[in-house]
């Protein structure tokens, strides 16, 4: 750190006023929050009015065709798998190495990673030819003893995502449970009701601050591997088969970490909006902002070697169909595509290693959504190239999405923003109880034994008998 | 595939896909397709369509590339040089290659493609839920997917009059693919067990081979020893199941038998017998 003085946080910071100012962002957020949720309920209707034709005329709406069995849907797919898994990274890998400096931020991170899931869950199923049997690819129990082809890794794919969407959502909301007290404690009408459902008798006791470390902790250790594992499968939909491109080793860790990438750029985009929305500034400082943005850098890194590493197996590996479609990946109809992509995911993250940049939230802002852009465009360099190039030269092609595929994928951030944006509505999108244990440690560390300001119901978890995390 | 099924028959599912997909093969149908006598005049892919109920998508679905010609002739053209600086077109019959250890097969999601006992890749429409996996998986891209609902475009009336009754028109959202006239080895085979015999060589034809004009395509069965398909197989030194050296590593410009993709190693039923250039 070069500038060690700066602190994450305000240590001086009430803990009164950490209720009261996450309290208000659930009540008056800036004009701008509304303006964007109506924006991404549009975008939402447009989707549903696409997919409406689709539905009623056939898949052939989509303009895919003979090569082309999948394009962007899939391409689209693998990115929002691939965004949910940063906010298991922060909330859950980051819990256990004791970062504390991930607490004002996991929780919204935690919420994109299953809102990003439930985006995702739509398009096997906007993708499918006959959505009504989808249920047919899981196993269960018929009378004709018919069951799924467990060979399939769309098969693995259903079982890892349910598994991982659970968790996550189980997560997030044990995670919330002392801040919906918190919420029900301070509020009237609806909200009441629904806080005093979700917090689930929550009343700050030992025993129940016990218990809550336990079943967190147990619950972040679960998720590693889930977080891992879904990224794995959703690879092996591309390594399992025999399509040049398609049948890459390296694909499960190449995924993961473009999975950690583009889900870190999207922590910083939510970051930089809801800073704005709730005026967070307080919380969402600008140090976090570029530890944040180191991490993304890090992990940009790490993507670029795999991408090397990929390249340089197919060039060495003298593979005739993986070199060609490597070469035509880089000269050919799809080249401009591929140099974006290379741009905004292996070049514009060096803008993240600027600290005046880094401490810039409108460059922030657009540099972050290029990254994804990037992120997007190396998914669908991935699907849709192989299909166009594969080993059969008749059936070689050139393909571009129509109207309907484009206003269904532009609809899948527009349905994603909608959720998430009612989320931080209805939620409490920062962690008041993980933001007082940042600052009680913060300021414990820096030796001021100032331990007055404790109230009942959001003791620091450090003052029972488990011990907690530690500062 | 039952509970009892996979556990009795554990070892099988573990080997199916590298020994070539079944054990106890009743036929094994296969091809063998002289390019040299092809002359690309499509009466086979014109016989397939009427034969199968393969929907007409219309010119600018072709164009799309949404095309649903189960067998499709591909036309390429050599490059020239100084002996033949015209070479005029290659044509090369490309239909379900009906692989022994196919790859659209482990892919499907619900085992709706499978091997059956004839040796054939199957296609359950009914059980299609259309993740088109399988389709992607396909080297030689020979799985059409009904990306539309045809029943009214292609056989308006009393165009419905021509349907084969003897199979299903498929509806949106559903594979399909050449299926080697599988109602046609169904009606075969029920005659021959009728009458207690075997199936005779000869007896059951594909669509394709009825309708080639020059007899380029000729159909049968390899587990029947005297028939013509097992005879060019064995002439041209084309195995099953072994990897194929093609005619240069055999350097015997009489064996002109290769099986396309063959370093793919997924086992194609069908065997071309490669085109003849005369010197002039």
């Amino acid at each position: 750190m070069t500038m060690a003085t700066e602190k994450d946080i305000n240590e001086q910071i009430a803990w009164a006023k950490i209720n009261t100012d996450v309290l208000k962002s659930m009540e008056n957020p800036r004009p701008a929050y509304w303006v964007t949720l109506f924006v991404c309920v549009a975008m939402v209707s447009c989707a549903v009015l696409a997919e409406y034709i689709q539905y009623t005329e056939g898949m052939g709406t989509a303009n895919l065709n003979n090569p082309h069995m999948w394009d962007m849907y899939i391409s689209a797919f693998v990115f929002w798998i691939g965004m949910s898994h940063s906010g298991t990274l922060l909330s859950a890998i980051l819990h256990l190495i004791h970062a504390d400096w991930r607490k004002p931020i996991y929780r919204f991170a935690e919420a994109m990673t299953t809102f990003s899931l439930l985006t995702a869950g739509l398009f096997p199923m906007i993708h499918l030819g006959r959505v009504w049997n989808l249920y047919w690819v899981l196993p269960y129990v018929s009378d004709r003893g018919i069951w799924p082809n467990f060979r399939s890794p769309l098969v693995w794919d259903a079982f890892a995502i349910s598994t991982y969407l659970t968790a996550s959502m189980l997560f997030l909301f044990v995670g919330m449970i002392p801040d919906l007290a918190i919420c029900r404690d301070n509020t009237t009408g609806w909200r009441k009701k629904l806080y005093t459902l979700l917090s689930l008798g929550w009343v700050g006791s030992d025993r129940q601050w016990r218990h809550f470390r336990k079943i967190y902790l147990l619950m972040a250790c679960f998720l590693i591997p889930l977080a891992v594992s879904v990224h794995s499968i959703v690879s092996a939909d591309f390594a399992m088969s025999i399509m040049p491109g398609w049948h890459v080793t390296s694909f499960p860790p190449y995924f993961v970490a473009g999975a950690l990438y583009s889900g870190c750029a999207a922590i910083i985009t939510l970051f930089i909006l809801l800073r704005y929305f709730f005026r967070f500034e307080e919380y969402m400082t600008l140090p976090i902002m570029e530890k944040t943005c180191k991490l993304t850098f890090a992990i940009a890194m790490v993507w670029t070697y795999l991408n090397l590493i990929e390249f340089a197996s197919v060039w060495y590996g003298h593979d005739v169909y993986n070199k060609e479609l490597l070469i035509a990946k880089a000269t050919g109809a799809y080249a401009w595509i591929f140099w974006t992509m290379i741009f905004c995911g292996s070049v514009l993250p060096f803008a993240l290693a600027v600290r005046s940049l880094r401490r810039h939230m409108p460059t922030m802002f657009v540099v972050s959504l290029f990254l994804n852009l990037g992120m997007f465009l190396e998914r669908w360099m991935i699907v849709a190239p192989t299909l166009s190039m594969s080993q059969e030269p008749h059936q070689w092609d050139i393909m571009y999405g129509s109207i309907v595929e484009w206003a269904i994928v532009f609809g899948s951030f527009g349905w994603f923003g909608m959720l998430f944006l009612i989320f931080v509505k209805v939620f409490p999108s920062v962690s008041m109880y993980e933001v007082k244990e940042m600052v009680f440690h913060r300021k414990r560390s820096a030796g001021e034994e100032d331990l007055e300001r404790m109230t009942d119901h959001a003791k620091p978890a450090t003052q029972t008998t488990t011990g907690g995390e530690g500062a | 595939m039952s509970l009892d099924n996979i556990l009795n028959h554990w070892s099988d599912f573990r080997k199916g896909s590298e020994e070539g997909g079944h054990h106890n093969y009743e036929h094994r149908w296969a091809m063998a397709i002289n390019l040299d006598l092809c002359n690309g005049c499509n009466a086979c892919s014109i016989a397939c369509y009427s034969e199968n109920n393969i929907a007409v998508v219309g010119k600018e679905r072709f164009e799309k590339g949404q095309a649903m010609h189960w067998l499709r002739i591909e036309r390429y053209w050599d490059q020239p040089d100084k002996v033949y600086p015209e070479q005029g077109a290659s044509f090369l019959p490309m239909m379900c290659q009906q692989c022994g250890a196919a790859t659209c097969e482990p892919v499907c999601p619900v085992a709706a493609t499978y091997h059956t006992p004839d040796g054939l890749n199957a296609q359950v429409y009914n059980r299609c839920i259309g993740s088109r996996y399988c389709s992607n998986n396909c080297p030689f891209r020979v799985r059409y997917f009904n990306f539309y609902s045809y029943y009214e475009s292609s056989w308006p009336e009393p165009m419905e009059q021509q349907l084969n009754p003897d199979l299903t028109v498929r509806d949106k959202g559903v594979m399909e693919k050449c299926t080697f006239c599988v109602q046609r080895i169904r009606t075969v085979k029920d005659k021959a067990f009728m009458e207690d015999r075997k199936v005779r060589d000869g007896e059951m034809v594909t669509a394709c081979a009825q309708a080639c004009p020059t007899s380029a395509i000729v159909f049968g069965d390899t587990m029947d020893e005297d028939s013509m398909v097992s005879k060019l197989w064995k002439k041209h030194q084309v195995e099953r199941g072994v990897y194929q050296k093609t005619k240069l590593a055999k350097k015997n410009t009489d064996l002109r038998g290769y099986r396309i993709f063959e370093e793919l190693n997924v086992d194609p039923s069908v065997m071309y017998l490669e085109r003849v250039r005369e010197d002039i």
